[in-house]
């Protein structure tokens, strides 16, 4: 299988910053994969480079088997791209505005009212675009970017400005993007409402590279523990440390409930532990969610061991 | 190609929707009209050659007002669009700089052309609905007033996209367009007859004025249409100077075509070089 997306040893200098530092990647077609990374760390830059808006200094960029800077543009119609706080001329209709984007990618104009009600605009496509709120103007991003089902999606921080039940359907169109086998990259700061929707999550800091694979992949590499929340009535509050002590470190939360971080391989013996001391009333696991991960990442690169 | 076509439309239809093709159709209008009627009464019952007093007229208004238009429609073409953000989109689409560009100006191009023509073209049709016998001569010159008047419109249009092109920001290119504005129309008449003054004919030879003339597309513009026909150049005071000038019409139009193109180059090749 040929990746949609391939980089080789990508740099990308400003001046004297290092914007994108040997980037390596390779993206297979049907994979949602998420780029995480504080502002700056080079995740929009590496977005202008897979649209060919900015040359690598050095290396190579392939997009779905062109180089995308190179002035062909054949691969750029099946791409679709939302620039982070994406901007339309106020002057025009929702209507005119992706009639004029479907021209350029030579795709039929008659079928953007479609697109429209897909992403909820139907009732306000013949208002001028000046008029929209932000989570609108989102909206209206998110369908110029899918004119003419790319094969690659490009979307920069596409979920800021969008109310909870807009992410919702916002998701389920890159879920069925993603069954037709789309390649979707996304760069977000939410990244616990990442973690259910991407195969693969590449974390970016200062333009390097820190960590990229699934995040089951990740976690493994990490080895954060896992912390687990007991509850139990207040007097037999204070023994668990003692039959858990030995494997991991105890904090008390609050009246009743402790929580204990434990190594992956050790969560079945203290859940052995619990059964096994009785009075336990409840019990929650919370693995390392994406968040942990991207401390963890970020912070093994501040310190090399 | 087609791509061209698809920016110049958006740009008009935009032009449309801003009221910028409504306004400048009705100031060029406006303007015309009424140089045409009060313009005129000096020079008390003019008759036949009414049109060539409009003539002459007309075209100095242009030089002070066409440019003016033509930097304020462009100056903000590629900055203004970069600073938005917009810019950005539609890179990413399947269109080339240099498309993108072309297709800007032939979009304002367009606007500018439909509002010269239907404003001059007032005038000249209310004097015709007047009853001012205008001969078919006096509609030639007013025709090629009216097409280089364009011409004089597109070359501000490129060097506006040039300042657009080259400037940080949106401030810094509307300020180089005022300065560029001030410089052609009046600063370098102004300098170019100080010099003569000084000079007294000593070492400017007629080849040098001729060519610091065409080196000021709007000099180039005034002389194509105040001494390229006979007619118009007796009511300019310019009918000594028609036939000393040594500039053929050829040469003035080939001197605004190259003022077109010349800006228009160096604004797609400073675009395609810029960074997003």
């Amino acid at each position: 299988m040929t990746a949609s997306i391939n980089l080789q040893d990508v740099t990308r200098r400003f001046g004297a910053i290092e914007a994108v530092r040997a980037v390596s990647l390779a993206l297979p077609p049907g994979e949602t994969v998420a780029l995480v990374g504080h502002n700056g760390a080079g995740k929009t830059t590496l977005m202008k480079l897979m649209l060919g808006l900015i040359h690598p200094t050095a290396g190579t960029v392939q997009v779905l088997g062109e180089n995308p800077a190179a002035g062909q543009f054949a691969a750029r119609r099946r791409l679709g791209y939302l620039p982070e706080s994406v901007a339309f001329n106020t002057a025009l209709t929702a209507r005119e505005t992706l009639a004029f984007y479907a021209r350029l990618k030579r795709e039929p104009v008659a079928r953007m009212g479609d697109l429209l009600d897909r992403v909820g605009l139907g009732a306000a496509a013949d208002r001028r675009v000046g008029t929209y709120s932000k989570g609108m103007r989102q909206r209206l991003g998110l369908a110029q970017a899918l004119i003419g089902a790319p094969a690659v999606m490009l979307l920069d921080e596409p979920t800021t400005g969008l109310d909870p039940a807009l992410r919702h359907s916002f998701y389920e169109i890159i879920q069925e993007l993603r069954d037709r086998g789309a390649t979707v990259l996304l760069s977000s700061h939410a990244l616990t409402e990442l973690e259910e929707r991407a195969e693969r999550v590449i974390i970016m800091n200062r333009g390097i590279m820190v960590a990229n694979g699934s995040v089951d992949d990740l976690r493994r590499i990490a080895c954060l523990p896992v912390r687990i929340r007991i509850a139990a009535p207040a007097d037999s509050l204070a023994a668990i440390p003692e039959w858990v002590g030995p494997i991991g470190t105890c904090r008390r939360i609050n009246g009743h409930v402790v929580e204990v971080q434990v190594g992956l391989e050790q969560k079945i013996e203290v859940l052995k532990r619990s059964v096994a001391h009785g009075t336990v009333d409840d019990l929650d696991i919370v693995p390392p969610t994406l968040d942990d991960l991207y401390a963890h990442f970020l912070m093994s690169q501040e310190m090399p061991a | 190609m087609r791509n061209i076509l698809i920016v110049a439309g958006k740009e008009i239809q935009e032009g449309l929707r801003n009221r910028w093709v409504l306004a400048t159709t009705l100031l060029l209008a406006g303007l015309a009209l009424s140089l045409t009627f009060l313009g005129s009464a000096p020079t008390g019952n003019v008759g036949v050659r009414a049109l060539d007093v409009v003539i002459v007229s007309l075209s100095s208004l242009t030089i002070f007002l066409l440019p003016l238009i033509a930097l304020l429609i462009s100056h903000d073409a590629i900055v203004g669009e970069m600073e938005r953000g917009t810019m950005l989109l539609m890179l990413s689409y399947p269109i080339g700089r240099w498309q993108v560009m072309l297709g800007k100006f032939v979009g304002h191009v367009a606007i500018l052309a439909f509002a010269t023509v239907l404003g001059y073209g007032a005038a000249a049709l209310a004097l015709a609905l007047t009853g001012a016998v205008v001969d078919a001569a006096s509609w030639l010159a007013f025709a090629s007033m009216i097409g280089s008047s364009i011409l004089l419109g597109a070359i501000f249009i490129a060097i506006g996209y040039l300042v657009s092109a080259l400037a940080r920001d949106r401030g810094t290119a509307a300020g180089l367009a005022i300065g560029i504005w001030l410089l052609f129309v009046l600063i370098y008449d102004m300098a170019l007859l100080g010099l003569l003054v000084v000079d007294q004919g000593k070492i400017i030879s007629g080849g040098a004025l001729n060519a610091l003339l065409l080196l000021n597309p709007t000099d180039a513009y005034r002389l194509f249409n105040l001494t390229g026909f006979a007619s118009v150049s007796t009511f300019a005071g310019m009918a000594g100077l028609a036939g000393t000038a040594g500039l053929g019409p050829r040469v003035l139009l080939a001197t605004l075509a190259a003022w077109v193109f010349l800006p228009l180059a160096l604004a797609t090749f400073a675009f395609s070089r810029r960074e997003l």
